[in-house]
């Protein structure tokens, strides 16, 4: 039974049966061209050239296992004893070793580069050299004593803490992980007041409507309800929620840290639409800051926009500072851009109309509430907003006849 | 290792027209039978864009939750796949017969086996059929009884009049219920008039569409004159000119539409091992709607 204990030590770490038997068999398999045999986040293991024994070396401490115990790794528990108790000056190394080489695997995925990350772990990952991930936490006793009271990291609106897994007796000893994801809103909530999940599939009911019930077209919108938790996720588990939840984030992510995302610009995006998208390229230049500003901006959408007008036409909109990148215009973008580009094609006319200075300001209120999302907050009895239904409703039937400005408004 | 990824519409709009999908890869997720299964959209997310590199595996089946060949099948979905050397040939088919087509990606090294769409194999007969079991809650539904399979039209593609005609001609030659047709959305002969077209008392009509939408909730049963306002709902069966109308809402919501999926992905060389036994198994017990 895997649980999280509040009175954690950091001491006594050991190692578990399945894991000597694996790190023997490990170094037992090793070839003998001089070689370690595992070098990994500091931990490194070594046959000695005389063949007598096994150097096992970490930043601080050594341990060496005599050739005869490893060659004995099959033999009964009773014989294991000894490199058992050895191990635990360097046990966190070890535990650390078979998580990510055994339990995770998967070297240069997406899904184990994210769960290094959760952890605040070097991506270790030939292709990514990038300062952060070199420096963040490389040390593997300081991430452990990190990881004993919860290593938390934001994703979007997630809030992801990664903690070792154990048992009631204490550290598992084989170097497991559970993760935990809530709101960042709910940071501080007790567990008691968050709805728990800890199946995946959750995530769909989660990220379907907004606080309104109103279906979230945009799943990186930054409208996630709050109010649950999945606690006592493993690592599969916690990739396969993060992946509901924003999809495809975590592989752009990984594309982007490795330095090959491929970022598909306005123009080739808009080139290759067919049908009734085809009309999108048509849109003018200057419409894309628009489009941009509407659409793409933090308020909107948690993406980073990396793609531009054209890959040497940046548009000046902010990018955003999320996390995750946005590699070409998404599906609603596109949508919107094909109104935009019929409304586009329309002529401008000047337009004369009757409005105090107050009721021209007013039209302003009303569109900058409807753009801000504001309209449910405008109290019912504020008539001192402009935005307000009542303001509205008078200037409407002051100003308009039959639902517009004037007849040549409507004659489209 | 294996991965499926089934390719659908997806909505801005109706968060149900992805249900079928969700509830289709999660009973394919359930056997086992694919180390990785992703739902991929063309107006949802992951898009179809994006969705061959959240797998890790390096074979990858692509099925689309498709009534048709057409403008989806043949360039949407290829190309923002980013399929090297898609041509529409390559399917060799006269609008029902495409199956599989192994091409690589342009964004991914994957290998990626296109299936055709499921609107068009032979096993989604047999969907239809069962839609027609769960909507009366009878297994042997049949004698009696009128079955109205019913499509779009052909006025945006033809192919999909082809796979309705296809299926319909597969169970008239059951000789299972007294009459089936072919009715349309768009065209002669109509949804509209369906107690025209049949003399028995009881005619199930079962929209052969993916997702239930706009389509299948409000149009068909109002334009049927089973009810006045989609609104207010309608009764299975309704009475419309005497008749009784078991309307059955969209076929792709059958659970059995799962084995369809699977069948795809193993014309095209997936091993599933008994993956198509479970979900026979599974559908078979899924006890039927209605009184």
């Amino acid at each position: 039974m895997v649980e999280d204990a509040p009175d954690v030590e950091t001491t006594g770490w050991r190692v578990a049966d399945e894991v000597l038997e694996a790190l023997l068999e490990t170094i037992r398999e090793s070839d003998e061209d001089g070689q370690p045999t595992i070098d990994f986040d500091g931990f490194v293991a070594e046959r000695l050239a005389d063949g007598s024994a096994y150097r096992l070396e970490t930043p601080t401490a050594t341990v060496e296992i005599e050739a005869s115990t490893v060659a004995d790794a099959g033999a009964s528990p009773a014989s294991r004893d000894d490199p058992s108790r050895a191990l635990e000056p360097i046990a966190p190394y070890v535990t650390n070793w078979y998580v990510w080489e055994r339990t995770v695997g998967g070297r240069e995925t997406a899904r184990r580069a994210f769960l290094r990350w959760c952890e605040g772990a070097p991506l270790d990952d030939p292709d990514v050299e990038t300062g952060e991930t070199k420096t963040d936490a490389s040390d593997v006793l300081e991430r452990y004593d990190a990881l004993e009271s919860g290593v938390v990291r934001h994703w979007g609106e997630l809030e992801i803490t990664a903690r070792l897994a154990r048992e009631s007796s204490g550290h598992s000893g084989c170097g497991e992980r559970v993760y935990e994801i809530r709101h960042v809103q709910d940071a501080d909530a007790t567990d008691e007041t968050l709805e728990d999940h800890n199946d995946p599939r959750d995530a769909r009911e989660i990220v379907t409507y907004d606080e309104d019930g109103r279906y979230r077209p945009l799943k990186t919108a930054p409208t996630l309800v709050t109010g649950w938790h999945f606690a006592g996720l493993s690592g599969d588990d916690l990739v396969e929620t993060v992946r509901t939840i924003y999809p495809a984030t975590i592989a752009n992510w990984h594309r982007e840290q490795r330095g090959d995302l491929d970022v598909d610009h306005w123009l080739e995006t808009a080139e290759r639409q067919t049908g009734i998208y085809d009309v999108i390229d048509e849109l003018p230049r200057e419409a894309l800051e628009w489009l941009t500003e509407a659409c793409c901006v933090d308020s909107q959408c948690l993406k980073r926009r990396e793609w531009e007008y054209a890959a040497d036409e940046p548009i000046d909109t902010d990018h955003g500072d999320g996390v995750f990148p946005c590699r070409e215009p998404c599906s609603l973008v596109v949508a919107a851009a094909r109104k935009w580009a019929i409304l586009e094609s329309e002529e401008e006319k000047t337009w004369e109309l009757e409005l105090t200075t107050t009721e021209m300001n007013q039209l302003a209120e009303i569109v900058n509430a409807v753009a801000d999302g504001r309209v449910d907050e405008i109290r019912e009895a504020d008539v001192y907003d402009g935005a307000n239904r009542y303001r509205a409703r008078y200037l409407r039937a002051k100003r308009m006849d039959d639902g517009s400005f004037g007849e040549e408004a409507t004659d489209r | 290792m294996q991965a499926l990824v089934i390719a659908a519409h997806g909505s801005h709009l109706n968060p149900d027209s992805a249900q079928p999908t969700y509830d289709h890869a999660d009973t394919i997720r359930k056997t086992g039978a694919f180390d990785e299964v992703r739902e991929g959209f063309w107006k949802e997310e992951p898009h179809f864009r994006e969705v061959i590199r959240t797998v890790e595996s390096d074979e990858v089946f692509v099925v689309p939750l498709f009534i048709s060949e057409g403008y989806f099948t043949e360039q949407v979905i290829p190309r923002e796949l980013r399929l090297e050397g898609w041509d529409p040939d390559l399917w060799d088919s006269d609008g029902t017969d495409a199956t599989e087509v192994t091409l690589e990606v342009g964004d991914a090294e994957k290998t990626v086996h296109y299936c055709g769409p499921v609107g068009t194999h032979d096993a989604m007969t047999d969907v239809i059929v069962k839609r027609a079991e769960t909507v009366t809650d009878d297994p042997d539904v049949g004698p009696g009884f009128g079955l109205a399979v019913v499509g779009h039209g052909t006025e945006r593609n033809e192919n999909s009049a082809k796979a309705i005609e296809y299926h319909t001609e597969r169970i008239r030659e059951m000789d299972r219920f007294d009459e089936v047709r072919a009715l349309y959305m768009d065209e002669e002969p109509e949804v509209d008039d369906v107690t025209d077209y049949f003399e028995s008392e009881d005619v199930v009509v079962v929209p052969l569409f993916v997702a239930d939408g706009f389509h299948t909730q409000e149009d068909i049963p109002e334009d049927m004159g089973l009810t006045d306002d989609y609104r207010t709902g309608w009764d299975v069966p309704g009475i419309v000119d005497g008749q009784r109308i078991w309307y059955a809402g969209a076929v792709g919501t059958e659970p059995l539409m799962a084995d369809v999926i699977l069948e795809r992905a193993v014309d095209a060389g997936a091993d599933v091992g008994d993956a198509l036994e479970q979900v026979e198994s599974w559908t078979s017990e899924t006890p039927a709607a209605g009184d």
